[in-house]
């Protein structure tokens, strides 16, 4: 069926004179003649096109105008009804056709198979046309929703909001924009403090040893067992003053101490102090 | 903060109701429009239902929608308004297509939902344009990806959508009809042939 219509396309000469369609089409009434040695102009297949949404909707249109149930659909008159319309619509939306030739293919393919003879029980066989009838009944569902939503009152074509003009007198308020300097100050700090999350990371030369700082507390420890106790304090070693770098080398230089046992340290009990001193 | 006497709160409300482009809704009041004032939530819905009742048998309603309130015309005069508006505006309320409609619908029901599960129901390729025409007037927006191959994106509506149908929630949309009763066939396949 296919190849036939095909070939009689291919024989229609294309500069044939248009004449006055027999072909008419109102909203959803479609009527269509399969085309002798007429030659149907684009635009008339782009309107019977685009009265359908695709394969489900003309289906179901074919199925509600003939007044079938779905279930008792007579494939074979269906089928053939939908193949002309597919014949029609293969010459200008190719891409489109596709989807209503994959419906076709369904279609036959649920023709066919209720025209074998049936086998025996073994093949408990679901119905073909089934779940056809799922996607029909499903869509059928989505394309009332949207004609319900179609009828929803909304803006711009149902409802229009309410709308005023300002007073004749009206001035919009003006912000008052009094910046004090300190405000101003710390915008800078805050654009200087970004610009330096732009900077490259420099590598400084440490300004403080911890080989130095070793060296300095192993004489502080040799000095305090010279004095008086041996122990000294964890936190004494430290100098506030030097801030967190100087903090971090001193603790370094302890863990390397400790490391080379240079130096011990204690604790007398949990959480307690530390204490530092050199091994005896 | 000074205390605001009911008359001129009254009067404050419905006159930004007007002058907002938007639907205002309590909380935008209360700090925007209110802030110099000591107002409770309860006084605003209070003076906003006194409004509502002003304008009860007026030719513009101030109707609660998804995003706060609004005043809008009465639909018993759409029909004459529609036609005016349309020469005023010089041009007529945008048309939409069945297949708009058809995916909106998908959407508004089934979110959120991909393009692809729009398809398989609709029998048809989504067009982008449509897609792209959703997106760009705010009704329907992306809302996550499917967890499956090709993590697709997941459609949802917005309260733009419901504004725009005047909706306060998806459950004020109409119900869906029940699938047509087509039920299993008792019938032998070979009668139908």
């Amino acid at each position: 069926m296919n190849q036939s219509v095909t070939q009689k396309k291919a024989k229609l000469p294309r500069e044939m004179v248009q004449q006055v369609l027999p072909l008419a089409l109102i909203r959803g009434e479609v009527v269509v003649k399969k085309p002798q040695d007429l030659f149907i102009p684009p635009d008339a297949l782009e309107v019977i096109l685009e009265s359908f949404e695709g394969p489900l909707d003309l289906l179901l249109y074919l199925i509600r105008k003939q007044k079938f149930d779905i279930l008792d659909m007579p494939i074979a008159p269906i089928t053939t009804q939908y193949m002309q319309y597919i014949e029609l619509m293969k010459e200008i939306k190719m891409e489109l056709a596709a989807e209503y030739l994959v419906m076709a293919a369904i279609l036959m393919e649920i023709k066919s198979r209720l025209l074998l003879p049936k086998q025996a029980v073994e093949e408990a066989d679901e119905d073909p046309r089934a779940e056809l009838v799922r996607r029909l009944q499903e869509y059928e569902v989505i394309k009332n929703a949207a004609q319900q939503l179609d009828q929803i009152p909304r803006l711009e074509r149902d409802l229009f909001e309410g709308s005023a003009e300002l007073a004749e007198d009206f001035q919009a308020a003006i912000f008052e924009t009094h910046v004090e300097m300190s405000e101003l100050v710390s915008a800078l700090q805050g654009v200087m403090k970004r610009t330096k999350a732009f900077e490259h990371h420099h590598i400084e030369k440490e300004f403080l040893s911890t080989r130095e700082r070793m060296s300095l507390i192993l004489a502080y420890l040799k000095r305090a067992a010279a004095t008086n106790s041996a122990f000294v304090e964890f936190s004494e070693l430290f100098k506030v003053q030097e801030g967190r770098q100087g903090v971090v080398v001193t603790f370094l230089a302890i863990l390397e101490l400790i490391k080379e046992s240079l130096i011990e340290c204690l604790q007398t009990q949990v959480f307690g102090q530390l204490r530092v001193r050199l091994p005896e | 903060m000074t205390s605001i006497e009911r008359l001129k709160l009254s009067q404050l409300l419905e006159a930004a109701f007007f002058v907002s482009n938007t639907p205002l809704n309590i909380k935008q009041l209360k700090t925007e429009l209110l802030i110099n004032y000591q107002v409770s939530h309860q006084e605003i819905r209070d003076v906003i239902n006194e409004l509502v009742i002003k304008y009860k048998d007026s030719g513009i309603n101030l109707v609660k929608v998804a995003s706060g309130y609004r005043f809008e015309t009465i639909t018993t005069l759409s029909d004459d308004l529609a036609f005016f508006v349309a020469k005023l505006n010089k041009e007529k309320a945008p048309k939409y297509s069945r297949a708009l409609l058809e995916t909106l619908a998908l959407i508004a029901y089934k979110q959120p939902i991909t393009r692809g599960e729009i398809e398989e129901i609709r029998g048809v390729a989504v067009s982008s344009y449509i897609m792209k025409t959703l997106l760009e007037r705010n009704w329907v927006k992306v809302v996550g990806n499917k967890e499956v191959p090709g993590r697709p994106s997941l459609y949802a509506t917005t309260k733009t959508f419901l504004d725009y149908f005047s909706l306060t929630s998806l459950t004020q949309l109409p119900e869906l009809l029940p699938m047509a009763d087509l039920g299993a066939t008792d019938k032998p396949i070979e009668e139908m042939v």
